[in-house]
């Protein structure tokens, strides 16, 4: 098991917005979140991220941890696109960028700096700093938007090449990634059922009856 | 880390990247003086010590912001905190990048701008001594300034806010060792709390800015 989330439950700027959610994720495996906006698909990718604590739950991830890709591709705007990827692969411990950008077919960008590419290229860019990090595990959040038809290709063939190597990819999306083999998770049976029953709520109402 | 040193010491002498303008406003407000206080000798020369501390402790404030706000709005402070280096690390070479840009060219031109405020000859060593022991505790305060305020947006002047009273103790001191050395009396003990309260802030800052990021990306 790469994955292993149990009864989690997390909050959004203090109130309970998922409870009880559950799920494995294998080696080779990929699963997508499904649900409405504001269901907490973006929330649970950044606690499993470990970027917020859980309000509840237990979370079994792999030593080296996740690789995280959020909406904002974290580039540079004066940087070229070969000096952005490789920052990111020498934080990360690895020196060969080369293969990334002929994944993402960025070759005959290399040079051009990040503010002069289209956001669709910008996004390609983002998404090959996941295959320089090394990591076994991938949390991507919405990883299609501004992506052409062609561009959708590319990143499904670059994940489904990650699953086969062994590596496991837990992301929220909207659109069919052609990834038949990935499972889906709906999240909307995990909707907390009270919203206000998290800790604010709780620190809320002893704070109004002091004042009662 | 070398590389997020590398990356920020790049960034900040690209276009818009804000190096050099920490130094033109230090030049500036140090060429201002004269015109306010008047042109006479005496005067500059007792002012300046104060003058030149205090605009370099200005010039250093105004490059704070950038040190995390850039890196919160393109979205690399995530991807950061979720690197394998210590976010701890992180802080202390951001803290170090903003030294190398902002306090150690603003040391190296103090002296200069020294002659513009008629800075007795035996004060130079002793201005560019003080600045270089208290501004990296400038540049560490100030990132834990901005660490706490990297979530707001337009957070500036909050920071402005924040960051100036705890400038105060490194302002008297390395003011008080400039003035001393300039007068030719005893410096060593201005000069001690100095590099008590540098070496003090550099060892305890860096966990509470981080403890403070982890809290503001949630």
């Amino acid at each position: 098991m790469m994955l292993g989330v149990h009864d989690l439950a997390v909050t959004r700027g203090g109130i309970a917005i998922l409870d009880r959610v559950s799920f494995g994720l294998d080696a080779g495996e990929a699963l997508i979140l499904r649900g409405p906006n504001g269901i907490g698909k973006t929330t649970l990718l950044r606690t499993v991220a470990g970027l917020q604590p859980p309000r509840a739950g237990r979370m079994d991830l792999p030593p080296e941890g996740a690789a995280y890709a959020g909406h904002a591709d974290g580039l540079k705007a004066t940087l070229s696109v070969t000096e952005n990827l490789g920052f990111w692969a020498r934080i990360y411990g690895q020196s060969d960028i080369a293969p990334a950008l002929a994944a993402m077919e960025l070759e005959t960008l290399a040079d051009r700096p990040a503010q002069n590419l289209s956001a669709g290229q910008k996004r390609r860019l983002g998404l090959a700093r996941l295959l320089v990090t090394g990591r076994r595990l991938w949390l991507l959040d919405e990883p299609t938007v501004s992506l052409d038809a062609a561009s959708v290709g590319l990143f499904a063939a670059a994940v489904r090449r990650h699953l086969a190597a062994g590596g496991a990819a837990l992301m929220a999306t909207h659109i069919d990634l052609g990834l038949d083999e990935a499972r889906i998770l709906d999240l909307t049976p995990y909707r907390a059922t009270s919203p206000g029953s998290g800790q604010g709520g709780a620190f809320d109402d002893a704070f109004d009856g002091a004042f009662a | 880390m070398l590389a997020l040193l590398l990356r920020d010491l790049r960034l900040a002498t690209r276009a818009g990247g804000g190096f050099g303008l920490s130094l033109a406003f230090f030049l500036i407000v140090t060429v201002l003086v004269p015109f306010g206080v008047g042109p006479e000798g005496g005067t500059l020369a007792r002012i300046a010590p104060g003058i030149l501390w205090v605009g370099a402790l200005l010039a250093c404030l105004l490059s704070l912001d950038r040190i995390f706000a850039l890196d919160r709005e393109d979205g690399s402070l995530d991807l950061l905190a979720t690197a394998p280096i210590p976010l701890d690390g992180v802080v202390a070479v951001k803290a170090f990048a903003h030294w190398l840009t902002t306090g150690l060219p603003l040391t190296l031109a103090a002296p200069v701008l020294g002659v513009l405020l008629n800075l007795p000859a035996s004060g130079f060593a002793w201005l560019t001594l003080s600045l270089l022991l208290g501004t990296p505790a400038l540049s560490v305060i100030g990132t834990f300034g901005a660490a706490l305020t990297v979530g707001l947006k337009r957070g500036g002047l909050l920071l402005s806010l924040l960051v100036l009273p705890l400038y105060i103790p490194t302002l008297i001191f390395g003011a008080e060792a400039a003035r001393r050395g300039a007068e030719g009396l005893a410096t060593a003990t201005p000069l001690l709390m100095l590099a008590g309260i540098t070496a003090g802030a550099v060892a305890i800052l860096p966990f509470a800015a981080a403890a403070a990021i982890r809290v503001n990306l949630r």
